[in-house]
């Protein structure tokens, strides 16, 4: 009777100290050189986003404003219904929750968030756009997005906007000749728009484009207020750096940020303080079910060099400074390849068509390394534990965020 | 006379510069290399016996062994700054680790490869 007590309290006592000096056996020190890794990672460490100087009216407040006006307006589109905040939506860090975005049909990919692409030189998956304002051209007339036509906007924004356009762009184009400008004209598939569009002089078609690129340098004047916030992980590295103890960071979640930086390898890719190297890597994803395997950046380079909106065009305000076009790498090695994604803030479903529904998913992915569909995988087998992969994903969701915008940017206007 | 001396001196200095006599160096831009940053170089290329080599074509491409991967970006020589300079732009790393950069320098139809070692 008095043994088994004696066990009763025994047990847990042993069980608990165990646990304490368990832990206590790995407590979360850094090298020098993990801590200079770990900083990198920080959002301490992230500048001001660098000058587009393509997009002359990037850094202006009244381009921002109008730019945040246009990202919701659903009369940019088709059908009325859709706005740029219809799929990148302000409440899912400027994204959606959907394997591929949704707008008027179903899109090739899933949308990617627009938080932080100020830092980047490449937009899209397959980085077929060189700056914030060409990106935010595209979806406006793709069928199944916004599905619109550049000279239907160009008025629309015209009429509806013209004293905010007049101040930043200068006296707006008199577009009320519709002989010489079409209500619907472009080149793209639709062939009554295609066909308006070829039947209007070189210089129309000139005015209209050049409206258009201006609709898309307001609206990246807004996007370029979109940042990330500082996460538990920032806050944790903050305290690393002042010697405060008192920070909220499990044991599990310092394992999987040393993980992170070590046997996993996620740094090599996911580097900087937006965990995002902004480049292209196969990774052996696979290919959307039904679907044939995505080219990725081989095909997305293509697109990019002919682009009449690239950092080369007559749009651009600096075609002579593209330092990124200029030396941009194509070829084979790059077949398969889509961007690095930021891993600040993650939400499901991951991957360029949401092909790896959990975060549990990825990680396995990862700890695999299958053999790419096309191109190769430049991942290897990291050959972690089932305790490892949890403490990795533990890791992962201390990098969840609100933003630092004032919230007056982030709701319809 | 003189004419076989001057030619025997070409003959020489071919191979010399065959069996890889160069001297090619480097500073980059930005010290220390940092990954995702767009940066240039100015390569120094002379002869073994310090004379600078003016008028080379350099071909330069780079990679991580380990990863089986090029260089982001394809850096190039847009300028020859004289006495045997040349300044190389469009670098940028974007992973830390271990790269080669693979420098070829093609003076008159002979081919030199240089290899450097970095650590990111």
């Amino acid at each position: 009777m008095i043994n088994s007590r004696f066990w009763l309290v025994l047990l847990p006592a042993l069980l608990f100290i165990w646990f304490f000096f368990k832990n206590l056996g790995h407590p979360p020190v850094w090298s020098d050189e993990e801590l200079k890794q770990i900083k990198s990672l920080s959002i301490i460490d992230l500048k001001p986003p660098p000058p587009d100087p393509t997009n002359l009216v990037s850094d202006n407040p009244q381009a921002a404003r109008l730019g945040r006006e246009l990202f919701f307006d659903k009369k940019l589109s088709n059908t009325g219904t859709i706005a740029c905040a219809s799929c990148h939506m302000p409440t899912q860090h400027f994204r959606d929750l959907l394997p591929k975005g949704f707008a008027i049909g179903e899109a090739q990919r899933r949308t990617p968030s627009i938080v932080g692409g100020a830092y980047s030189p490449w937009h899209y998956w397959d980085g077929r756009k060189d700056s914030q304002w060409s990106q935010a051209l595209a979806p406006l007339e793709r069928p199944l997005e916004h599905g619109g036509n550049r000279t239907y906007y160009a008025r629309y924004v015209i009429e509806n906007y013209k004293d905010q356009y007049d101040m930043l762009f200068g006296f707006a184009p008199d577009l009320s000749d519709s002989d010489r400008f079409p209500i619907h004209a472009a080149p793209v598939d639709d062939p009554e728009w295609n066909s308006a569009w070829q039947n209007m002089t070189v210089q129309d078609r000139n005015i209209i484009n050049r409206v258009f690129a201006n609709i898309g340098k307001s609206i990246a004047a807004y996007e370029r207020l979109l940042l990330p916030g500082a996460t538990r992980f920032d806050n944790y590295v903050e305290a690393q750096l002042t010697g405060d103890e008192n920070v909220d960071f499990s044991y599990d979640e310092v394992e999987g940020l040393r993980l992170f930086i070590g046997r996993a390898q996620c740094i090599d890719c996911h580097n900087g303080p937006l965990l995002t190297n902004n480049e292209f890597h196969n990774t052996g994803i696979a290919n959307a079910e039904g679907e044939i395997p995505d080219k990725g950046r081989v095909q997305g380079v293509r697109e990019l060099l002919s682009d009449p909106f690239n950092c080369f065009s007559e749009f651009s305000d600096s075609p002579n400074n593209c330092s990124e076009l200029s030396f941009v790498r194509a070829g084979s090695e790059l077949i398969g390849a889509m961007k690095t994604p930021s891993l600040r803030t993650l939400k499901p479903p991951f991957m360029h068509k949401g092909q790896l529904a959990t975060l549990n998913d990825v990680i396995h992915h990862y700890n695999e390394a299958p053999s790419a569909m096309i191109g190769h995988n430049e991942a290897k087998p990291l050959n972690l534990s089932r305790h490892e992969l949890q403490q990795l994903k533990k890791f992962l969701l201390t990098l969840d965020s609100s933003m630092p915008i004032e919230p007056r940017w982030l709701i319809t206007p | 006379m003189h004419r076989a001396y001057l030619l025997i001196l070409l003959i020489l200095s071919q191979e010399a510069l065959a069996t890889k006599a160069l001297s090619v160096t480097y500073s980059s831009s930005i010290e220390p290399i940092a990954i995702n940053v767009m940066h240039e170089w100015v390569l120094t290329i002379q002869s073994i016996d310090g004379n600078p080599i003016t008028h080379a074509d350099i071909v330069v491409e780079g990679g991580m062994p380990e990863h089986n991967h090029g260089l982001p970006t394809v850096p190039k020589v847009t300028k020859n700054l004289g006495n045997g300079r040349y300044l190389l732009q469009g670098i940028r790393f974007h992973m830390s680790g271990f790269w080669e950069m693979k420098i070829t320098v093609k003076i008159e139809g002979d081919e030199h490869v240089v290899m450097f070692p970095l650590e990111l």
